[in-house]
């Protein structure tokens, strides 16, 4: 089942060292995680139809193996409302280092919030959860849990957040889906274990969690190295 | 990557059996020195076979392949001479003759040992350990070490390489101290005997080749000796920190852990936001965390941790009522309570109004009774038993910060004893700051020797109360 299917995905992967996006998120998605609609496109005859399909607001991201942090080379584009703007958006990328397709995909809106995973070397997997978004490493306001986390766990960890009022709706914002961040977050846990012997880590980020579900924005799925250190 | 596991080499787990007999290794009625020196007194194995010699209630042999005497006592050619087989052997040969002094002690019956000599994985040789450790698995042999201290506890054994006169040594308690590091070890029981904390024993595992923490947790978890068990931990093996906080997780005592190497992180470029946020000692402290371990960031809050675990078990939520005779000790104590997350609940009208009838006619119109209460230079020990005694019955506060000057003329030496009496009757943990100088000496007893901690300062007192709220998983 789910562990076949994430096998083949992450082997494919694997002399690259890291999930595409796409990839990563058609695995999420079939671990029950929530992910935007997206259509990767690889050239300019086929974004009319996406994006007909689609419905603006739309969300552009570069898909190359050559890039990981796709916000740092200008890779990721959002809030994009026309055919003429999405083009430009296209030709933009198409010239960065290793363009293999552009991922359109539905904006989501909701807080940011980052989840994540790591395989520790002493405790085995861990879950994260914090305020997400480009600034994460900045503030820093994060949770982290060993796995499997079950619905309790994720109390704790939104105790454990400095910003976790922002969860709970701060000044007349609506509050986070409480029970769909749970679930979210214990999917995810679940996925993780599953996943844990051939993963390094794991950046969901941002997750936009609103009063109606949690969506999976962004993804990045990063494999041990291949000729790292085997267990001894 | 970094190695975040000390000296210890990181060896394989699968092999570890249920559980180790530590029985004679730690409860030795015979013990064997193995490596004494007949040219240098001061030999490690000297100092240890004399101390035992002269100190403790076992009979103890010296082993030299030269033989001849020692301190007028005869020294054994090997293991297998001596007139009956020991329970504990203390190996202090060189590294290199070590696998060979094991064997020995494994054909002629031993039930375990201390590996105290050098030369292994420190040094790069980790090879040598584990062909020991090995050996001992084959046999279900226990061995403390190599590159350590090994074992003291009071009254039983002491196999520390330190001569009596310059150990100092806590009286017999409640809190067990497993410890990486010899040196953590030794200064933590120089201030344990100095706060009056109360020690069941010791053990300094050094490499960590066989027997490490996870053993000892589980040993200790049964030991009816020890109350509270704390560890000084440098890092783990594979696997292993999620096989010990599981096992934490389990047993009934507090367990502290104070752990170095907390800044060792970041020392290879990650490519992703969680595994740069998620370093060895963020994921680590988590762990502790989420299985009610109490985790001491430095070696101050072990001993206050340590203390004041070994008197409550029972967690709370941190709701606390400070009574002081100094309105600036009170301001203090909140300051630091509200920076640790615990509260400081205002006491009611009414309540105030009872307290208030029942203090001495010179402190009614003066003392100040929300929350801190301050009693004021002038009260006497019936005021601050008065205080106690409402407070230990006010369901909104869950613990009591007595913060004792005993400057006032009014205040006796007898106040500790009577103040713990009224804690316990009314089952409300307390603890206490008094100035540790000698002339107090007598109102700490009064609290200690009655299950109340007391701390040498303001700030340790409020320790105290952060590690009974924190012995719970969060």
């Amino acid at each position: 089942m789910l562990k076949t299917e994430i096998k083949t995905v992450l082997e494919t992967a694997r002399t690259r060292g890291w999930v595409s996006e796409p990839d990563a998120k058609r695995l999420l998605a079939s671990a029950g995680l929530d992910v935007p609609r997206f259509v990767a496109v690889t050239d300019l005859g086929q974004i009319e139809l996406a994006a007909a399909d689609l419905g603006f607001p739309l969300a552009a991201k570069v898909v190359s193996t050559r890039i990981v942090h796709k916000s740092d080379v200008g890779g990721v584009r959002t809030g994009i409302e026309s055919i003429r703007e999405l083009t430009a958006v296209f030709e933009t990328f198409s010239r960065l280092d290793g363009f293999e397709a552009m991922l359109i995909e539905k904006m989501v809106s909701g807080l940011e919030l980052i989840m994540g995973a790591k395989i520790d070397d002493q405790f085995g997997p861990v879950i994260l959860l914090g305020m997400g978004g480009t600034g994460v490493e900045i503030y820093q306001d994060v949770s982290l849990r060993m796995a499997p986390l079950g619905p309790e766990d994720v109390g704790a960890m939104i105790k454990g957040l400095k910003a976790g009022r922002l969860l709970s709706g701060y000044r007349g914002r609506q509050a986070v889906n409480r029970d769909e961040l749970t679930r979210t977050l214990v999917c995810f846990s679940k996925f993780v274990m599953a996943a844990a012997d051939m993963i390094e880590s794991i950046d969901l980020n941002p997750v936009m969690c609103s009063a109606q579900k949690c969506v999976v924005a962004d993804a990045r799925i990063m494999l041990p190295p291949v000729d790292g250190p085997t267990a001894a | 990557m970094q190695n975040t596991c000390g000296s210890s080499n990181g060896l394989s787990m699968e092999s570890r059996p249920a559980a180790w007999d530590f029985k004679r290794l730690f409860h030795p009625k015979t013990v064997a020195v193995i490596g004494v020196s007949l040219k240098r007194d001061r030999h490690p194995a000297n100092v240890i076979f004399n101390k035992i010699h002269l100190r403790y209630p076992v009979d103890v042999f010296a082993v030299n392949p030269s033989g001849g005497d020692l301190f007028g006592q005869k020294v054994y050619t090997g293991i297998q001479d001596l007139p009956q087989p020991v329970d504990l052997a203390i190996i202090a040969v060189r590294a290199e003759y070590t696998l060979d002094t094991l064997k020995d002690c494994i054909d002629a019956g031993v039930g375990g040992a201390t590996i105290i000599s050098g030369g292994f994985a420190e040094v790069g040789r980790p090879d040598l350990q584990k062909q020991l450790a090995d050996l001992a698995r084959q046999h279900g042999f226990p061995f403390i070490g190599p590159n350590c201290l090994g074992i003291y506890v009071p009254g039983r054994i002491d196999t520390f390489f330190i001569p009596s006169e310059r150990m100092v040594r806590p009286e017999s308690g409640k809190v067990a101290m497993v410890s990486q590091s010899g040196g953590v070890l030794v200064d933590q029981m120089t201030k344990f005997a100095e706060l009056g904390i109360g020690f069941s024993m010791g053990v300094s595992i050094g490499n960590k080749a066989l027997i490490r923490e996870l053993d000892l947790l589980e040993y200790l978890a049964a030991d009816p000796d020890t109350g509270v068990i704390a560890f000084y931990i440098e890092g783990f093996a594979h696997g292993e920190g999620r096989d010990f906080v599981k096992a934490a997780r389990q047993c009934t005592k507090p367990v502290i852990v104070l752990k170095a190497g907390k800044s060792s992180e970041g020392m290879r470029a990650v490519s992703s936001h969680t595994a740069s946020m998620a370093g060895d000692y963020a994921v680590f402290s988590a762990a502790l965390a989420q299985h009610g371990i109490v985790e001491a960031v430095n070696e101050i809050e072990l001993l206050s941790f340590c203390e004041a675990l070994s008197c409550y078990r029972e967690p709370i939520d941190g709701r606390v009522g400070i009574i002081s005779s100094s309105g600036g000790h009170g301001a203090l104590a909140v300051d630091i309570c509200s920076r640790r997350g615990l509260s400081i609940p205002a006491i009611n009208q009414q309540k105030q109004a009872r307290i208030r009838a029942d203090l001495s006619s010179s402190v009614q119109p003066i003392a100040a009774l929300t929350n801190p209460i301050d009693l004021t230079g002038s009260a006497t020990d019936s005021d601050f038993l008065a205080a106690a005694e409402h407070l230990a019955r006010t369901p909104e506060l869950d613990c009591i910060v007595l913060l004792l000057l005993p400057y006032s003329p009014e205040i006796t030496s007898d106040l500790g004893a009577r103040l713990s009496r009224v804690c316990q009757r009314n089952n409300k943990p307390l603890v206490a700051y008094v100035p540790h100088v000698e002339r107090y000496r007598m109102l700490i007893e009064g609290f200690e020797f009655n299950g109340v901690p007391v701390s040498p300062s303001i700030k340790g007192a409020v320790l105290m109360v952060e590690a009974i709220k924190r012995s719970k998983p969060c």
